[in-house]
């Protein structure tokens, strides 16, 4: 029934990231490239959006009006609004501001940014020493060549995925911190603990038991979501895929791959998080 | 052996959901009783298939199902358009969700053999071309060296455009969206050099879409043959004829010089080729399961080929297309229907 996974792809894909690709592959190397795209924008939004939660968190407890209407004003934006709509804004926006890919913007040297994405230099194995040296972008006739480059697909999906998720985590961990008595925090401070040390000592480890396991879903959430990015033209599992299953007309069996991979992908994460809640757990308590 | 039953359920399912859906009954049977033809068309490409401001449903190829229409139901409005998307179009058909597929569909192998649908016939013969904004100055696709292009997922445009790039050595690389429309909106935003689809495709979104239609130039060249027409379920012999015979008649219609206007006056004719279209003489849609005045009814309602074309895509029309390889064989073009009779 899978057969035709080993069939020539016969499609180029746009960005395939650290993987080498081209038409004449098979479909399974296609599929593999469209997860690779998947995880390559998943895993920078995970630590993104875990870093915007952290803070927007703490503005959330902040002492200060400023920093805690601030952050409430994002939460409460970013989390009513549909993620789809936030990525078409931020992709369309990146598009229509960015400079032409003939005319890029040199950031800092060897940084380039146009519409063509955000080039940077990379270190590339020579051909002919075979010693690693360091590709540096330029300019061409249409677009900046040589080096990395990240597409304003991959920018703007990344974006919102980490702003998106960043609002559902900050709830998250605001929930975890407010789920500690205060009274314990009060009685660290009486043994003599610095504000440091009662954040390590006595509020992180409890906070965790009821951060890990709702962070989990939001994890969960920010990796189906980003199958989003076919709206925006960014070669994801799902759009690739769907390129399949227009080449080769084999409809249910492309869904259940990607459905079998997503699966994987998603119990892979929960079972990590899992781990991670086993540790910090109250021993004897199970 | 509790597990291995669970398995040979799932074997049951997947075996269910892929063997092509069993349609109860003829199509045509079907389509009388529900006295609806329910046809698939594209979610909006000008002169071709789109809705305008009341939903009422316009275009060459929303044409080709009113005269199907008129011809087995006798009333060219009772057709339910189903907007169809180019990853649904098939499954759409396959599933029975539509009973003709008529939505700028290439014909190719791949899909006439192994998708389970028939293509009929030709309503318009295409070819793959490339919009570029005039400013860079290209005057071939050869040109498009390291070049991003902007193309639809799920078309014959996002292979044409590997083949293209892969015989020329160009690295060409695509930017693949799902949506006609996000496609053709990055485009004009800037995101890609330049935009690729089928020529009719480009006409419609440069007349329509573009900020300024005199900023951007479609290249002459063509890299592909896209020959467009509906597509019917594969094993409903009769329900084929029918279609495929009815785009005939409208082909037919033109080379005889029979249209909207004159069909009721030509009723009169001694001529036997016209009687047997107009049904005053040998009965001709006996055979396809129809009444004598199916064509008849096919040209009344939408008129000839010719006019079909001029209305939704001429030079008259909002989309400006030139008649080209779609005039009548007999005008230098390759329209050509078998003889009715």
């Amino acid at each position: 029934m899978l057969d035709f996974l080993s069939q020539p792809a016969g499609f180029d894909i746009g960005e395939t990231g650290l993987l080498i690709y081209d038409a004449s592959q098979p479909l399974w190397r296609a599929l593999i490239v469209g997860l690779g795209n998947t995880l390559r924008v998943s895993l920078p939004a995970l630590l993104l959006a875990s870093l915007i939660g952290l803070l927007v968190a703490l503005g959330r407890t902040s002492q200060s009006n400023l920093w805690r209407r601030l952050s409430t004003f994002y939460v409460d934006t970013v989390r009513n609004i549909p993620v789809l709509l936030q990525l078409l804004m931020w992709y369309f926006l990146l598009v229509e501001w960015l400079p032409d890919s003939n005319q890029a913007l040199q950031l800092l040297p060897g940084i380039w940014l146009s519409k063509g994405g955000l080039a940077f230099p990379w270190p590339v194995n020579d051909p002919v020493s075979s010693e690693w040296v360091w590709s540096w972008p330029a300019q061409d006739t249409f677009n900046v060549l040589g080096g990395a480059a990240v597409t304003p697909e991959y920018l703007s999906l990344a974006l919102t995925l980490s702003i998106y998720t960043g609002a559902f985590l900050a709830e998250v961990i605001r929930g975890g911190i407010e789920a500690v008595p205060a009274s314990l925090m009060e009685a660290a401070e009486t043994l003599g603990a610095t504000r440091l040390q009662q954040i390590r000592l006595v509020l992180l480890p409890q906070a965790w038991r009821t951060i890990v396991p709702a962070a989990t879903n939001q994890y969960l959430n920010l990796i189906k979501n980003s199958s989003l990015a076919v709206a925006v033209g960014y070669p994801d599992l799902v759009s690739v895929s769907n390129t399949s299953i227009n080449q080769t007309g084999r409809a249910v069996e492309c869904l259940l791959v990607m459905m079998a991979i997503y699966l994987s992908l998603s119990l892979t994460t929960a079972a990590l998080m899992n781990w991670f809640n086993a540790r910090q757990a109250l021993k004897g308590q199970s | 052996m509790r597990r291995h039953h669970l398995f040979s359920l799932c074997l049951a399912i997947l075996a269910s959901s892929v063997a092509p859906a069993a349609v109860a009954g003829k199509t045509l049977d079907a389509v009388k009783q529900r006295g609806q033809i329910l046809c698939g068309v594209s979610t909006g490409v000008a002169g071709f298939s789109a809705a305008d401001a009341k939903g009422r449903w316009h275009g060459l190829d929303v044409d080709v199902c009113r005269a199907l229409a008129a011809a087995v139901l006798g009333d060219a409005d009772k057709v339910s358009f189903v907007p169809l998307n180019s990853q649904q179009r098939f499954t759409g058909l396959q599933s029975g969700q539509v009973d003709v597929l008529s939505r700028n569909t290439s014909w190719t192998l791949t899909r006439d053999a192994s998708l389970g649908l028939s293509f009929t016939a030709i309503t318009y013969f295409d070819g793959q071309g490339f919009m570029l904004p005039k400013k860079l100055k290209v005057t071939s696709a050869k040109q498009l060296k390291n070049a991003q292009v902007c193309v639809q997922s799920g078309t014959t445009s996002e292979k044409n455009l590997t083949d293209f790039s892969r015989a020329n050595k160009l690295a060409i690389k695509p930017v693949v969206f799902e949506s006609f429309e996000a496609s053709f909106k990055a485009f004009f935003a800037g995101r890609c050099q330049a935009y690729s689809t089928d020529a009719s495709g480009l006409a419609s979104v440069r007349n329509k879409e573009a900020p300024n239609p005199n900023d951007y130039v479609i290249l002459p060249e063509l890299i592909s043959k896209e020959p467009m027409g509906p597509a019917v379920r594969r094993g409903d012999d009769e329900w084929f004829a029918i279609v495929k015979w009815t785009v005939f008649a409208l082909q037919e219609a033109e080379e005889m010089g029979l249209t909207q206007a004159n069909v009721d006056s030509l009723k009169t004719s001694s001529d036997p080729a016209i009687q047997r279209m107009l049904g005053t003489g040998e009965d001709m849609g006996k055979l396809l399961g129809l009444d004598k005045l199916w064509a008849y009814r096919a040209i009344k309602a939408v008129g000839n080929y010719g006019e079909v074309f001029e209305r939704n895509v001429g030079a008259q029309s909002a989309v400006k297309l030139p008649r080209g390889a779609n005039r009548l064989w007999t005008q230098g073009g390759l329209i050509y229907a078998p003889p009715i009779r």
